[in-house]
């Protein structure tokens, strides 16, 4: 390793700036977080709630926000329906709340500048490669990078007006009505689209997602040292 | 204490005492976690190696290690990402077995667990000795799934589980410390979930 990843700093009170809609079930908060570590791309933070009988309870949630968003933390939740946090921060949380957070957290998959970029993402797995792509336009724009973004139907697309070209969509369930790709899982011709000759493949969703998308990049030439996953949704709720 | 305003919280875990500070029950679920893709291993090529600071370097096979005396853990397991599994069960050899033949030596303190994949992850050897660790191929009387390490993984329950190596391969005795996949990368060394030592520092 270059450098050894920021450790998570003590638990602290971060005030949230706001709550922002992505989608139906996803949200955005925006935590200005005292004395904040700077975060790599990739990292995730711990929230806890914490009930007036002392009960707590604790999720981690990866940061979308880039390094170089000074003072603050953008965590994106996606709502769980059986969930004990996510249902309190995307719906019960307001502007001007505290929330206990400790972060950054998590030194492997981590973006240091490693080009070119290739990432792989499922539903609200997008987060963390967010903040890659994120920190990457505004710290290493020379850096090739590719998105490949597997969401179920339009509707479900999240941070929309900051994807460009070097996004592609993929519907697994039901396309916008001009798309000339079917609906369906993504294919080995999809990555195939999407992959270089070398780099890391940073990979986040559902386990069965980074499963598959992770034997594809494999197929396609990516050797298991340049593939890192982070498995999303699993780790509770 | 600062609550958080209009949270109750689910509170699930049995009664109080049961679960480490900061976990919660997962019930009947199992997160799959693993940092790399799931590997698929033959158990006709698969070996258990106990090498490094032992009398006796030695590698048993799938049916071999399937002659040693059978040995079981029942009880709770808890991930360091806040999930512990309470009353499962897992089936296999003892840690203890494997060691008896290979009879550490003297100066052997720490092990390394290490996977088929290359993951790796370190343990005082007193956290795997005494009955406190296990390499186990059937959880709750079937064969272990592939994504939890099946077929052969190691469990130290006492201890946060990504110190439980999935698809163990070799265990290596040392006479020092040496840190692990995520040990490097800010985890703590040892990760007793009672003493909440999720991170270096903790």
């Amino acid at each position: 390793m270059t450098e050894p990843a920021p450790t998570p700093g003590p638990w602290t009170f971060a005030t949230v700036e706001s709550v922002r809609p992505e989608n139906a079930h996803v949200a955005t908060l925006r935590l200005r977080v005292p004395d904040r570590r700077a975060h790599l791309p990739g990292q995730h933070y711990i929230v806890r709630l914490t009930a007036e009988d002392g009960y707590s309870a604790s999720r981690s949630y990866s940061v979308a926000s880039p390094p170089e968003d000074a003072g603050v933390v953008e965590l994106t939740v996606d709502r769980l329906p059986a969930g004990e946090v996510s249902p309190y921060l995307t719906e019960d949380v307001v502007a001007g709340d505290e929330v206990e957070v400790r972060g950054p957290v998590g030194g492997y998959f981590v973006w240091r500048g490693e080009s070119p970029l290739l990432l792989v993402a499922g539903g609200s797995g997008v987060a963390p490669v967010m903040a890659m792509l994120r920190s990457r336009r505004l710290s290493h724009p020379d850096v090739p990078v590719r998105l490949l973004f597997s969401v179920r139907a339009p509707e479900e697309l999240i941070f929309a007006t900051e994807l460009g070209p070097e996004t592609t969509v993929v519907y697994t369930r039901r396309t916008p009505p001009a798309a000339t790709r079917p609906a369906g899982r993504i294919t080995a011709d999809d990555v195939a689209a999407v992959a270089f000759d070398d780099g890391p493949a940073y990979v986040c969703g559902s386990t069965g997602f980074v499963e598959a998308a992770a034997t594809l990049l494999a197929q396609q030439g990516y050797d298991r040292s340049r593939i890192k996953l982070e498995r999303y949704g699993s780790s509770g709720s | 204490m600062r609550a958080s305003r209009g949270f109750t919280g689910r509170r699930r875990g049995g009664e109080p005492g049961r679960l480490p500070p900061g976990q919660y029950d997962v019930g009947s679920g199992w997160p799959v976690l693993t940092a790399e893709l799931t590997p698929r291993l033959d158990l006709d090529s698969w070996s258990i190696t106990v090498n490094g600071r032992v009398e006796k370097p030695m590698t048993w096979t799938w049916k071999e290690v399937q002659q040693l005396a059978p040995d079981r853990f029942s009880g709770d397991i808890h991930c360091v990402t806040t999930w512990s599994k309470l009353d499962t069960s897992f089936a296999g050899i003892s840690v203890d077995t494997l060691l008896a033949e290979a009879r550490p030596t003297p100066e052997a303190t720490f092990a390394v667990a290490t996977s088929s994949t290359g993951y790796t992850t370190n343990l005082p050897l007193a956290d795997i000795t005494g009955g406190k660790a296990w390499i186990v191929w059937e959880h709750e009387g079937r064969p272990l799934p592939v994504e939890h390490g099946g077929p052969v993984r190691m469990i130290v329950p006492h201890l946060y589980f990504w110190k439980s190596a999935k698809w163990i391969e070799t265990i290596t005795l040392l006479d020092h410390d040496e840190p692990g996949f995520w040990e490097v990368r800010g985890y703590h060394d040892r990760g007793d979930p009672w003493r909440e030592q999720r991170y270096q520092g903790d």
